[in-house]
């Protein structure tokens, strides 16, 4: 309960301070429309085009969105040092995590709902009859993003070279989730939309995966 | 005096070494710190004085050696006692107001009646009418003082204390050295690294000179506060 607790408060710091600042959804949002944007520039749309090719363009630049949207997660722990207090004070170091992934999690889906009605018009494709099942593919995606992102913007964050590590570290492990993610979606936006449940089982397995991982060896993480 | 709530802790190092790759930052330094001892770390730039602090804060993992709490019944490598660390840096959010920073970290470390906590708190470091204000529109004493808050906020039993001065005024200074005063005579102990004499280094009960990761000097050796903390004859 205490990992809840913690969890929980430090997950309303998150939020807190990323309202009052607001610095990575403004950024993470005009990144994503720009890509959009540019991509439907490349060509010229039609609805069994953008059938074929959009989830991809589409989860391409959430992940590509996401490697800018982590990169601050950890590293602005640094600038005072405050992630030495929070080492101090939690009960359990796990709890760092729950709290960041939760909240880049949320982040990332806020984004993607909010550049979902975007994609339809610029694509031409009909998305308002499937919306809570695209919803929650994105959330289980987004969860595959932020579990390994999480973790390595705590190993970045220490790293030379930092702002090159984590997009070098992360969009590799990324590709199942990227491929999974992207069938689902497109399966979504066919002309009889179907939800995979092969695809959500693996995006469901993957995320499991990481996230007991990062709950064994997270702490050896944040150490210096 | 004791303050009901903390057991007297005090310090063991034994033989610590902290190596960064081949660089020792800490060479087999063993020491004694007894319960209520106020110890003042000096040294120069480099010396190991921080790296000693952040290991006995469990910041830092040593690579060889062993830091055990001694509280007054009972002896641990892993103790319950209650640690409060000033480091260089603040250790406060910027972007939180100086009670939102403290119910925070009061929160985080189940302090019960948290908010009466953090008020006194703000009270006592001379911050109650800027509780509301971000840190990040604090002057660095200021920011200091909110530091020094979160380091108290468990009531520490040991209060470990990197360059606690560090941009404080001389009003600020002096009200450092008064807290630190009623913390030393309530029968914390107290580890604190310096640079020079001051207000502050006048509290030291006792003082090790750190050359090179090691201990080299100690006024339990015989060897004189002053002379430690001012390198004569270093």
């Amino acid at each position: 309960m205490a990992l809840l607790a913690d969890a929980t408060t430090l997950l309303g710091k998150e939020l807190r301070t990323e309202f009052r600042s607001r610095e990575l959804l403004t950024t993470t949002v005009v990144f994503i429309l720009v890509v959009v944007v540019l991509f439907s520039f490349t060509f010229d749309p039609s609805t069994s085009e953008s059938r074929r090719f959009g989830p991809g363009l589409l989860w391409l630049s959430f992940l590509f969105a996401a490697s800018l949207m982590l990169q601050p997660c950890f590293l602005r722990e640094q600038n005072n040092d405050t992630l030495s207090a929070l080492r101090l004070s939690v009960r359990d170091p796990f709890s760092i995590f729950l709290a960041k992934l939760s909240a880049n999690t949320l982040f990332l889906l806020l984004t993607e709902v909010l550049m979902l009605p975007i994609f339809a018009i610029l694509y031409n494709v009909h998305i308002l009859s499937v919306f809570p099942q695209l919803v929650l593919v994105l959330f289980l995606g987004s969860l595959g993003v932020a579990i390994p992102g999480t973790a390595f913007s705590a190993i970045s964050a220490q790293a030379r070279m930092r702002e090159l590590m984590l997009p070098l570290l992360l969009l590799p492990l990324l590709t199942p989730v990227l491929i999974a993610s992207t069938e689902a979606t497109g399966a979504l936006l066919e002309v009889n939309p179907a939800l995979r449940a092969d695809w959500l089982g693996f995006l469901v397995g993957f995320d499991l995966v990481f996230l007991t991982a990062l709950w064994l060896f997270g702490e050896y993480l944040l150490e210096e | 005096m004791t303050t009901p709530g903390f057991f007297p802790t005090g310090i063991r190092f034994e033989n610590i070494d902290k190596r960064y790759g081949g660089l020792y930052a800490l060479r087999r330094v063993s020491l004694e710190v007894r319960a209520g001892e106020c110890v003042a770390f000096a040294g120069r730039n480099g010396s190991g004085k921080t790296t000693l602090l952040r290991i006995a804060a469990r910041l830092v993992r040593t690579s060889a050696g062993t830091v055990k709490f001694v509280a007054s019944a009972s002896e641990t490598a892993d103790s319950g006692a209650r640690i409060g660390f000033v480091a260089h840096a603040t250790m406060v959010y910027d972007e939180l107001t100086a009670e939102e920073n403290l119910l925070l970290f009061a929160k985080l470390q189940g302090i019960a009646g948290h908010a009466a906590r953090a008020t006194t708190l703000l009270e006592e470091v001379g911050l109650s009418e800027r509780r509301g204000s971000l840190v990040r529109t604090f002057s660095r004493g200021m920011r200091q003082r909110v530091a020094i808050a979160r380091a108290l906020l468990n009531e520490p039993s040991v209060l470990l204390l990197d360059e606690p001065a560090t941009g404080l005024d001389p009003e600020g200074i002096t009200w450092l050295a008064n807290t630190l005063r009623r913390m030393r005579d309530a029968g914390r102990t107290i580890l604190m690294s310096l640079h020079g004499e001051s207000e502050i280094s006048a509290l030291a009960t006792r003082a090790v000179r750190l050359d090179a990761g090691a201990v080299v000097a100690d006024t339990q050796a015989g060897a004189s506060l002053h002379s430690i903390v001012t390198f004569a004859g270093a």
